[in-house]
């Protein structure tokens, strides 16, 4: 009769086991397995003869995985630093105590809930000058009025951020607006009594104490935009050419149309590596400072 | 007890009915109007033979998604019966050991004095049949509306790039687009093969385009080709990125656009929409390309198969995809023409029987060569990254021709 309770001890392992399990199969397994293809010599289907790193070799003599990076770039810069100013922004306004605030932020946080293929497809249609913003700019009179980033070489990447901007921006508000309602009003009271302004308020007290929303915001945008794929296959599939072409867009051209799966596997664990080094750090830190406040 | 025997009976019958009449999944991309129509005759021509069909369409004109599509099912070790491949690929998926052997077929329907050797080629692995073909499409055409034409002053499809952009310029200056136009790699590359092949003639495309041969590719000609290229774009619109090739014929149909170049299922839209070839629309073939010709064939490539009856189906698919019945309707609906030789081309429309005469002309002179924009020629690799070059090109007004080339001469050592 000592059954049940040796099962109430492990019966919290035993149900947690098969999820870890497969997590484990699914999340670490396909990595290694990735991590292997990308130093063999796979083309169409997967190989396992190795040739070391010369998959490597070949991807950064690829121009096109140089677009891919400096998109990247670009993208990542324009869309996590914008996501955020724009979101801190809505939020400081929000604070203010308005009224029909629930419904104003409802409004902002809604693109949150598309999907990104919505967004891209949205934008495409809002962008493309023969129907959307420059064709109604016309058909109103303002017949000088000329925007073709969409379809312009240089341009196109920034559509893919101000739409992604777009998307995100009402979610970083959300989360700044948790945090500035977790601050202490009577800090800001003792500030004003001291005549400190508001905009110096917020910007030497408020927003300095807000720097724990700002990383894990940063965090979360971020890997955002490093996995970013959906957005750009809806909005520009990776066009003109391949001028908006992201690692992740490039990885799925050349390991699923290209037959070239050993040098999309490099490209994959190159992203995975950028990912890593974002995240480890952060995770380390985070973890490393628990003790300390316990 | 006895509940479970009437199950197992149940099931043993099933199974013998499938053994019989077996279930041929057949996966295609034949999604736009015409086509959709055309892959509908080959479901009646199975369902009339017994078997079902199951329909795997994969959206995507290039076909690049239906090859994700498939990639995964065989590598999961589930294939369909057969799947649309062509060219080249058709050799890598083979080399697999993945695709069944229709030598049998082929033996009972004589298919060897049926099809023109260059195509049979690509057919087999080996010196065995792996696939069946469907048809043939010719790729250097240039589509016109006669109506944007007429009111433009223009009266004749142009013969060489010097009357084309002559005859642009007018159909600009009456305020329509002059060339439709899809900005999408293989679409880009479309026309560069038609602009390569007017240019620089039947040996210089094989040299350049088909054995990537450096010094062919580094040259006077060459240069010339980029530079045609490049003069066509400013006749284009400033939408067109992205944009799918039935718009683009769409356009020219609704009169928008004058000119389209695009391969002959650009008629099969035309013939969809109830078009009339000659009083509609016109066909011509591309400027300087008229003693040449880029064929495209479309196959169906059969894979090994585990079920006898689904191996019967597939046995019959691949008779049915050879019928003279079949070849007809098909190509009547898709706007090439019949893959099979000497057969009747009385139902078929102007534009098939100068396609048709083109063929086995070409095939003599040594102007019948493959396609590179439709995966008939080089390794998807080295397709890939040369399409890549030509649409930066395209897009890009800052790279210069000298660069061009030279980008060109490096993408063809990719492998």
């Amino acid at each position: 009769m000592k059954f049940l309770p040796q099962l109430e001890k492990h019966l919290p392992k035993l149900v947690v086991a098969p999820g870890l399990m497969l997590g484990f199969a699914f999340v670490y397994g396909f990595m290694i397995w990735n991590g292997i293809l990308s130093i063999s010599s796979s083309r169409m289907l997967p190989s396992y003869e190795l040739v070391g790193l010369a998959q490597y070799a070949k991807l950064w003599e690829m121009d096109r995985w140089w677009v891919a990076l400096k998109n990247l770039g670009i993208f990542g810069v324009g869309y996590v630093s914008g996501s955020m100013i724009i979101g801190v922004f809505l939020a400081i306004l929000l604070d203010q105590k308005i009224r029909g605030e629930g419904f104003i932020r409802t409004v902002y946080l809604y693109p949150m809930a598309l999907s990104f293929v919505v967004t891209g497809t949205v934008w495409k249609w809002m962008l493309n000058p023969s129907m959307g913003l420059e064709k109604l700019a016309h058909d109103w009179g303002w017949e000088s009025f000329h925007f073709s980033w969409l379809v312009d070489n240089e341009m196109a990447i920034y559509c893919v951020v101000i739409a992604g901007i777009w998307q995100s921006a009402g979610f970083a508000m959300a989360l700044f607006l948790a945090g500035l309602r977790g601050i202490d009003d009577s800090i800001i009271k003792a500030a004003q009594i001291d005549g400190a302004s508001l905009p110096r308020i917020y910007w030497r007290i408020i927003l300095p104490t807000l720097r724990p929303v700002f990383f894990s915001t940063l965090m979360v945008l971020s890997h955002l935009a490093i996995k970013s794929f959906d957005l750009i296959m809806a909005l520009t599939a990776g066009g003109p050419g391949y001028a908006t072409d992201v690692p992740a867009t490039f990885m799925y051209a050349m390991s699923f149309t290209r037959g070239q799966i050993g040098l999309g596997a490099a490209s994959a664990t190159v992203m995975l590596m950028t990912v890593a080094a974002l995240v480890v750090p952060y995770l380390y830190s985070e973890l490393r400072s628990k003790p300390h406040e316990h | 007890m006895k509940l479970n025997r009437v199950l197992l009976a149940c099931v043993a019958a099933l199974s013998v009915s499938a053994a019989v009449a077996g279930e041929v999944e057949v996966l295609h991309y034949w999604t736009s109007g015409g086509e959709a129509k055309s892959a509908a005759e080959l479901k009646k021509i199975m369902a009339a033979k017994g078997h079902t069909w199951k329909d795997f369409a994969v959206a995507g004109g290039g076909g690049d998604n239906a090859m994700t599509v498939l990639k995964s099912r065989v590598v999961s070790g589930n294939p369909p019966s057969a799947a649309q491949i062509k060219g080249p690929a058709i050799q890598e998926w083979a080399q697999e050991g993945v695709l069944a052997n229709l030598d049998g077929v082929a033996k009972d329907e004589k298919w060897d004095s049926l099809l023109p050797k260059v195509v049979a080629d690509v057919m087999k692995y080996k010196g065995s049949y792996v696939a069946a073909p469907v048809n043939v499409h010719r790729v250097n055409w240039v589509w016109a509306n006669p109506e944007v034409l007429k009111k433009a002053g223009v009266n004749a499809m142009p013969a060489n790039y010097d009357e084309f952009f002559a005859a642009a310029d007018k159909i600009k200056k009456a305020g329509f687009i002059a060339v439709a136009h899809g900005g999408q790699n293989w679409q880009d590359f479309t026309t560069f093969e038609s602009v390569v092949l007017g240019v620089g003639g039947a040996k210089f495309y094989q040299d350049a385009l088909v054995k990537l041969d450096g010094k062919a590719i580094d040259s006077a000609t060459m240069r010339k080709s980029l530079e045609t290229f490049r003069k066509i774009k400013g006749y284009t619109d400033a939408a067109s990125p992205g944009r799918d090739w039935n718009l683009a014929t769409a356009m020219v149909m609704q009169g928008k656009a004058g000119f389209q170049f695009m391969g002959d299922w650009a008629k099969g839209e035309f013939v969809a929409a109830g078009k009339k070839p000659g009083k509609d629309f016109l066909c011509a073939a591309a400027p300087g390309t008229a003693n040449a010709y880029t064929f495209n064939v479309d196959s169906f490539a059969m894979f090994k198969l585990k079920d006898a009856g689904a191996q019967k189906a597939q046995n019959d698919l691949a008779a049915a995809i050879m019928s003279t019945d079949f070849q007809e309707v098909f190509n009547l609906n898709k706007g090439s023409i019949p893959v099979r030789l000497n057969m009747s081309m009385a139902k078929f429309d102007d534009c098939a029987k100068l396609s048709s005469k083109d063929f086995v002309d070409t095939a003599k002179t040594g102007g019948l060569v493959p396609s590179v924009a439709h995966g008939m020629a080089i390794a998807p690799a080295t397709e890939g990254a040369i399409k890549d070059v030509v649409s930066q090109f395209w897009n890009d007004d800052k790279i210069s021709v000298e660069d061009g080339v030279k980008r060109l001469v490096a993408a063809a050592k990719t492998n």
